[in-house]
Formats: structure tokens, sequence, C-alpha cells
């Protein structure tokens, strides 16, 4: 009995450090690859040709799983997984090799952490978005200076910006969302937005701005598709498919899908798939994205913008 | 266990037992004890972890940690400008859970009395089985409900814009009350009926015997109860984050917006990248939750200890 009683001890014993090496040996392994991960170029390659994951953008996702789901229907040996997750973690999994494309609003060059270098940028589509105010505040159009005063908490109350004697409430994404990213960075010029009520989904971000009086924030142009919210125009110019392209209006962003290294096999058919006439003429502008070829100017990782 | 097909002898059949049973209990014995070890294994695993990666903002991105503690500033993308203080998250989540256990611990208190000892049939019939039931709601839910119907009610009717401190007080009330009730309730029961009996014995009425007799007997089972509450309503992210606003602020008033810590890692973490500095920090406020909640299972255990019945 009591051999028993020392083998199943040992038995417990070395099953706990088995456990605990393997969860050591995975934290160890992550931390070094995110330290070197200028070196390990190959994460990609090893995937299957028939089965890729495609995560990161919560914004890009309804875009690509439709694109993924037609092309599913045309090949039905491909298997793509199209997951949510944010642009950080869609960025960092495919620079580690776990997922085969890393769906990003921003540059990977303007996200800390990621060596830009190993990654190669695939812009699939082009979002625009503005300003939703509130239908009471009585505004529907405003200068750049007007949003960026009332996003600084500088102006205060509607009827300095010509609408009704209400005060303003703003609503804001996350720090390191994208969509704050690009709205900070083309509609307020970079400023810090002053502190507001900060939601992390579009679509929770619409329902306050349109119960709440008084309220502004901000959404892609696919979210106003009713009259709830009012559509701000910036400089009188209207946020369109067309204004976006020809770069009149300002506030736009690539939806990039990154791949570690050249895509190969099925992650380079899906992505060719989804830049094909067939995809950005149907589903890129029914989810409410510009389709790239409608774009007459472009755009680099600095937001310097040149004509195509 | 599998029969053998065949109907052996007596004397077979004696021996296969003794060797079977000798069997199983090795068996089962070693089944239960790869359970525990797992689960052992698992929360140390969880723990260093967490630990590895919450002191990374510390050792590797060089933030004080007192001032990571106390400064009431964060601003995680401001680059040269950036700060990273959590103060206000630390506040709003101990503001809420105090707040919440707060209102949870009479009602919840109060309601197990009534189940245990004013209407025991109908307590054990009807009100635990609803209370039950309130346990198996998820949380998104509660958070929803709070969205649509709280919000809007508090919008109308108070300061604010409704997304307030309060709402997230409110959420959380609701959602920890069947926790507290339901372990109170436990305490209340497993009193021994002597107590009662003796002290009716006496001459004390009814309420008497619960004010005097039996509650302070149950006090200590009392307070886990409200502890479990508050441990819950401090790790709750989700239906907090829809009604309280998310704001980096310390709140002036009830009817503020806030901000917990809860809510912002789940807020953020998906927009940032792995071992990044924003990252990082988020992992910290993790470690920071997981320390809090083990702090709380400290207190349910000094409390247990104190049980005197």
């Amino acid at each position: 009995m009591k051999k028993m009683k020392l083998s199943v001890l040992l038995a417990m014993f070395a099953l706990v450090i088995g456990v605990l090496a393997a969860c050591g040996g995975n934290a160890g392994g992550n931390e070094s690859e995110g330290d070197t991960s200028g070196n390990s170029n190959s994460g990609g390659g090893e995937a299957s040709e028939t089965s890729i994951v495609v995560a990161g953008s919560s914004a890009m996702q309804p875009l690509v799983a439709a694109a993924a789901e037609q092309y599913k229907g045309e090949n039905a040996d491909a298997d793509i997984q199209v997951q949510a997750g944010g642009s950080g973690a869609g960025l960092s999994q495919v620079q580690e090799g776990s997922i085969q494309i890393g769906n990003s609003d921003v540059f990977a060059e303007e996200k800390e952490g990621i060596d830009a270098g190993t990654l190669v940028d695939h812009q699939v589509a082009v979002v625009g978005m503005t300003a939703a105010i509130n239908p009471n505040a009585g505004v529907d159009d405003l200068t750049k200076q007007q949003l960026i005063d009332i996003f600084t908490g500088k102006v205060t109350n509607w009827s300095e910006v010509g609408g009704e004697d209400q005060e303003i409430t703003l609503v804001n994404r996350p720090d390191s969302s994208g969509t704050r990213d690009t709205f900070v960075k083309y509609a307020l010029d970079g400023e810090t937005p002053a502190e507001g009520v900060t939601e992390d989904s579009s679509n929770t971000v619409k329902q306050i701005v349109a119960d709440t009086d008084g309220a502004i924030g901000y959404l892609a142009l696919s979210y106003f598709d009713d009259d709830t919210i009012v559509k701000s125009k910036i400089d009188g110019v209207e946020a369109t498919n067309e204004t976006i392209g020809s770069g009149d209006f300002p506030i736009w962003a690539y939806q990039h899908s990154y791949t570690n290294g050249e895509p190969e096999g099925l992650a380079k058919e899906f992505l060719d798939y989804m830049l094909s006439d067939e995809v950005q003429t149907t589903i890129v502008p029914d989810q409410g994205y510009v389709p790239m070829t409608e774009m007459k100017v472009e755009r680099d990782a600095e937001g310097n913008i040149t004509e195509k | 266990m599998a029969k053998a097909s065949v109907s052996p002898s007596a004397e077979e059949r004696l021996i296969l037992t003794k060797k079977n049973r000798r069997w199983d209990e090795v068996r089962g014995r070693s089944l239960v004890t790869i359970c525990a070890v797992i689960m052992i294994a698992a929360t140390i695993a969880v723990t260093v972890f967490l630990a590895q990666k919450g002191l990374q903002s510390f050792t590797v991105n060089n933030i004080n940690p007192i001032a990571y503690l106390t400064s009431a500033n964060w601003n995680p993308t401001g680059g040269e400008n950036a700060s990273f203080g959590i103060f206000p998250f630390i506040f709003g989540s101990l503001a809420v859970t105090f707040l919440s256990a707060l209102i949870a611990a009479p009602l919840g208190i109060g309601a197990a009395i009534f189940m245990s000892e004013i209407a025991p049939k109908f307590g054990k019939k009807v009100l635990q089985p609803v209370i039950e039931l309130l346990v198996g709601i998820p949380s998104v839910v509660y958070g929803f409900i709070g969205l649509v119907v709280l919000v809007p009610l508090l919008r109308d009717n108070f300061p604010g814009i409704g997304f307030s401190l309060f709402a997230g007080v409110i959420v959380l009330t609701v959602m920890i009350l069947p926790t507290v009730t339901t372990i109170a309730t436990d305490a209340m029961r497993s009193l021994p009926n002597s107590l009662r009996q003796g002290s009716l014995a006496l001459g004390a009425t009814r309420w008497q015997t619960i004010r005097k007799v039996l509650i302070p007997a149950a006090l200590p089972s009392l307070l886990t109860a409200i502890v479990l509450g508050m441990a819950r309503a401090f790790g709750e992210a989700l239906a907090v984050q829809m009604v309280i606003g998310n704001t980096r602020d310390i709140p002036g008033s009830i009817f503020d917006t806030a901000g917990t810590l809860t809510t912002i890692v789940t807020l953020n973490i998906g927009h940032t990248t792995y071992g990044s500095i924003e990252n990082n920090t988020l992992w910290s406020m993790g470690l920071i939750l997981l320390i809090i909640s083990f702090l709380f299972i400290f207190v349910v255990r000094y409390l247990s200890g104190r049980r005197k019945i």
C-alpha cells in the first residue's frame, strides 16, 4: 500500500512538473518569437493548401467572411475560417505564423511591436468614416476645425456650431482601435480626443448616438443606413464612394490583409479573389466599402496622399 | 466493470473479484488524483503565466509600478507623452463592487431569512428555483437589458447621460443577488434546529430569535456570501462595459461615467499587438485583478475559519 501511495505521488509530481514545463516553454517561446520575429519568416508557408485561418480587425470581418463564403461556394474543398479579434491580434498572430492572413484597419508600420518588413500588405478595400450626430442637435455639416474643437472639448454646446442649445456628449472608441486611429489622424489632425463614453462595437456607438441627445461619435459609412443618426458632411463634402475615391473626403483607411512573406497556396488564391472584379464590384460595395478600383488617390503609411 | 462472458467457478470468481477490486481501487484513486492535479496545475500555470506577462510592463517597459497604481492619467497611445496610470480603473472597479455589495447584501440576506425562517415551503418550492434561474442568465443578457432599459431610464430621470457608475452598480447588484441569496440561504438552513428551539423555549419571539440568535450564529457564513458576491462583481466585464461608459476619469458622482479594470482590458486587448507596451499594461491590469481576487479568497477563508457552528 505504501509503495502504491509513493508511486501515485511521484506520478502526480511528474505531471505537475510536465504541465508547468509545457506552460513555461510556451510562454518563453512566445516571448522569443516576439523579440526575434525578423528571423522567423517561414510561419505562413507551413499551412496546408486547403485550409487557412484569417483573423484580425472586427470591422473587416463581415467583408472578408462574405467573400470567403462565396469563395467556398465556388471551391468546395477550400476551408477558410474568418475570425475577428481586433487588428492588433490579427497582426501579432500573422507575424507569429499562427494564422495565414491578418486583417488590420491600420498600416502594420503604425503598430508597435510589429516588424512591418516581414509582412506583405494586401489592400483589399477602403473604408470611409465620418462623424455621426444625434438628429436633435440640428447639425449636419461641420468644418474640420469645428470637428476638432468638438472632439477636443473646446466646444461643448451645439449652439456654438449652429445647432440647438444642447450639451455635446462624445462617444469614443478604445485607445488602440483602428477606427479611432483613423479618425484621430485624418479628421482631428492628430489631436487627442477629450474624454467621453467609450464603446468598442459600432452598433453600440450607433445606438448611443441615436438615443442620447447631443451625442456625437464616429462610424464607418456602412452604419449610416437609416435616419436615426445624421451623417455629417466635413467642410461641405459628403462622404460617398466618389468623394473618397477622388480624395476630396479625407477620413478613410485601407482595409489591409497582411501575410507573413509572399502568400502561397490558398492564401494567395483567396487574396487574388478578394481583389478580383467579382468581389470588388459586388461584395465590397454591398458591405459599404469603397472598392480599390474606385480609388484615384493612394496613401502611404506616413499618410502622404498621391494621385494614382 | 465488464463481466466475463463465460460464468467462472465460484473460486475463480472470488479471485477475479479480489483482483478487480484492487485494480478498481487503484484506478479510481488515480482518476480522482489526476483530476485534482490538473486543477492545481492549471491554477499554478495561470498564476505563473499572468505574473510573468503582467510584470513585463515594469521589467521590460520600465514603467514605475507606484505611478502605474496611483497616477490618474491614462493615455497609452500618446506616443512621447504616453502615460500609464490605472488608478481611475482600480477606483471604478472597487466602487462598483462595494456599492453593489452594499445593495445586494441586505436584499440577499433578507430573502435568505425569508426563505429559511419565514416561509420555508414557499421558499423551497418557488423562490429558490427562481433565484437559481437568475444565476444561469448569461451576463451579456444583463448588460443588454441594462443598455436598452436601464440607461434610457436613468437618462430621463437623473442627471447625466445614463451611462454611469450607478447603472453599473444596478446591473451588478442584480447579477450578484442570486449568488448572495443562495449562499446565505444555505448558511441559514445549516444552523442546527436546537438553536431555534432553545431560543423559542426561552420565550423569544420569532423575530427576536432571528435577530439575536440566528443571524449572529450565521454571520461568518453570511459574510462569506457577500464576499463571494463581491468577487463575482469585481470580475464581471461584459455587462458592466455595456452600461458604465468606460471613461478614464475618476467619477465625480455616481451619475458620472466611469471605467473598471475589466472593461478597459476587454475593450482594448484585441486592438493591441502582443509585446507592445499597451498590451503589457493591460496584462498588468489582469495581474492586479488576480491579486485582488486572491485577497477576496483570503477573506472568505478567514471568515470560514471563524465559523462557530
